[in-house]
């Protein structure tokens, strides 16, 4: 009986409850799609930062993080690849070994950073192959450099030159090496435009001496959401043979830009609960004021305030359980539709997006969390807000009530 | 032996007590009314009646005396226990006509008894009796919105007869009728009066219910200033 009796209560005032619902429902609207598009717009930035260079986590020889020479550089024994590799949750690997020499072609010097890769398996991470600009992709075991445009352009080489590379290899002896240039790398990033230069992995330990070794292991996740647990996996598994660390320890930075970006869309959304709040309890006082009366007949004819207290909170519930869930009904296709069309940049932000490397669109993400919180917040609201009649009605004077 | 429901003794209702001028709306009444009475209560606006009402209904509580119903001194009953008390003992007419809106008649008379736990049978049975004795059975689904004035006022009598009241309080219940209504209202509560013993407080101003009532109580400045018992 008590919810029929809220249900038809709720259709009193039509109107009423279907101005109130809208207001629910617009601002569920607006929190799912905003938080959908603020996460898409994340993951896109994750993606395309994780995919530069990082890659979600990476295995490092003990100590290589702190003090990046070759000396603390990680054997890759194969046993040791193998036991990653059959690691639940990772879906390949991409060893690296990463040294500072000088490139020298003619008369020209310049600091690098030589790359030594698996073309194959650093493409899987990285998407390397879509950063050529000219020239091949090596095959693997391949004897050609790929150098980033900026410092092709600065040291004025392009495909078919040779560059001459000098550095130290992990012994302290001289690392030397001519190497012909096979491909010219645009990297979004103009620090890594400047100064990247990349061989086969083979090629690179045999310059450096580093016989196994590795600098880092790049580890691609089956799950890119669940980055952090695999390193907690990893770590277990190493059992103290190397360090392992996930994009955010590496690029704190970006997490810092993406909390402070969240707390503010924390406040937005305050904003946004805060109207459904008045819109709420401008319900509720208006309801109140029209039904002094009844209530005050109830509890004259024997209904306990506590009954009627529920009945009044129930009414504010289903309000703003049918809101939010009109909200969820319209924001689905919003957010789907703007995850598969997501919205494009366009003129100079366009412009400056894809010139650091970044696709320029802002894709929403289809989470059911995000659909789930927000209805939850809005019946949090209702319950709450639902305390103040149900509080005036424990207090109801009953026979001013009447009177009323 | 006459079976008393309701004794009042010595009954006081003073507002604004602390105050330099407070006022003494009902002031020590004495009254008794045994089952089957047909009483009015009546007097000029301000003389208490209606507080007098609310103190008898256990809406209201004296500032002094005693009110017992079935025994059951109210005075010293605790909120929940008198909500719980009206429910099984007292039944309410009010003025305006009070019904629930969203329910119709039929579920208006329910409604007292799904309160008071009722089973559905012992429900289904009551109500058809009640809407049959209001003489409503082809209106049971009609929302208060449906009714006329008349009518929503003996749902509202059904309503108060359906938890089985020891009595039943009605204020102004003719207020609002039209003459007809007001007379087949009435006529209906006698007739309930007569054939089932059903007892009935009224306080009005309404002559037709004083020219009914076989019990006139009159009230002057919260004081009983006549009884024609």
């Amino acid at each position: 009986m008590l919810f029929t009796l809220a249900w038809r209560n709720l259709w009193r005032n039509k109107n009423r409850t279907l101005i109130t619902m809208a207001s629910i429902s617009s601002a569920v609207l607006l929190s799912v799609t905003l938080v959908s598009l603020q996460r898409g717009i994340f993951d896109n930035l994750i993606r395309n930062v994780v995919s530069f260079y990082t890659g979600y986590v990476q295995i490092h020889g003990k100590g290589y993080w702190k003090d990046q020479t070759l000396e603390n550089c990680l054997p890759l024994s194969d046993s040791l690849l193998q036991s990653v590799l059959h690691t639940p949750g990772v879906a390949g690997v991409a060893p690296r070994l990463e040294a500072f020499s000088l490139a020298s072609f003619d008369e020209k010097t310049k600091g690098c950073m030589v790359v030594g890769i698996d073309p194959e398996t650093e493409n899987e991470i990285t998407r390397l192959k879509d950063k050529l600009i000219a020239g091949e992709y090596p095959e693997k075991g391949g004897q050609g450099l790929m150098v980033a445009e900026e410092l092709a352009k600065t040291m004025g080489v392009y495909t078919g030159d040779t560059l001459v590379l000098l550095g130290q290899s992990m012994y302290g002896s001289t690392a030397a090496g001519k190497f012909a240039i096979t491909g010219i790398l645009r990297f979004g990033a103009p620090d890594l435009n400047q100064r990247l230069v990349y061989m086969d992995i083979s090629a690179a330990r045999a310059m450096y001496d580093t016989g196994e070794g590795v600098t880092s292991l790049i580890v691609r996740p089956t799950d890119e959401t669940r980055f952090r647990a695999l390193a907690a996996t990893l770590l277990a598994s190493l059992s103290g043979e190397a360090d392992v660390m996930t994009w955010e320890d590496k690029m704190p930075d970006i997490v810092q830009h993406i909390e402070t970006d969240t707390a503010s869309m924390y406040i937005i959304s305050g904003v946004l609960y805060l109207l459904i709040s008045f819109g709420i309890f401008s319900t509720l006082l208006m309801m109140l004021a029209e039904r002094r009366r009844e209530f005050g007949m109830l509890v004259a004819l024997g209904m306990k305030r506590g009954l009627l207290a529920r009945l009044a909170v129930m009414e504010s519930v289903m309000v703003a359980f049918l809101g939010a869930l009109a909200g969820i009904l319209i924001s689905f296709p919003v957010v789907w539709y703007l995850e598969k069309h997501p919205v494009k940049a366009w003129g100079a932000l366009r412009e400056t997006f894809e010139r650091f490397g970044f696709e320029a669109v802002f894709p929403t993400v289809l989470q059911s969390d995000i659909f789930i919180s927000q209805t939850a917040i809005v019946l949090v609201l209702a319950l709450i807000l639902a305390g103040y009649p149900a509080w005036h009605i424990m207090r109801l004077n009953t026979v001013q009530a009447i009177r009323s | 032996m006459e079976k008393v429901v309701l004794d009042a003794h010595n009954v006081s209702k003073v507002y604004n007590e602390a105050s330099a001028v407070p006022v003494h709306a009902v002031n020590n009444v004495h009254l008794h009314i045994t089952e089957g009475e047909f009483t009015a209560l009546v007097g000029p606006s301000g003389s208490g009646k209606t507080t007098l009402l609310n103190l008898l209904g256990g809406l209201d509580r004296p500032t002094e005396g005693q009110i017992i119903v079935g025994g059951v001194d109210i005075t010293g009953l605790k909120e929940n226990e008198l909500i719980n008390f009206r429910l099984h003992n007292i039944g309410f007419v009010f003025q305006s006509f009070n019904l629930i809106p969203v329910l119709t008649a039929r579920e208006n008379i329910e409604f007292i008894m799904l309160l008071q736990g009722a089973t559905r049978s012992e429900r289904e049975r009551r109500v058809s009796e009640l809407l049959k004795a209001i003489g409503l059975s082809d209106k049971a689904d009609a929302r208060p919105g449906e009714l006329s004035g008349g009518q929503q006022q003996r749902v509202a009598v059904a309503r108060a007869l359906a938890s089985k009241p020891r009595f039943i309080l009605a204020d102004e219940p003719t207020a609002n009728l039209d003459s007809a209504s007001a007379n087949n209202l009435l006529d209906m509560m006698v007739r309930l009066n007569r054939e089932e013993k059903i007892t009935f407080l009224f306080s009005t101003h309404d002559q037709r219910v004083i020219d009914r009532a076989r019990r006139v109580v009159r009230l002057v400045d919260g004081k009983i200033s006549e009884d024609t018992q």
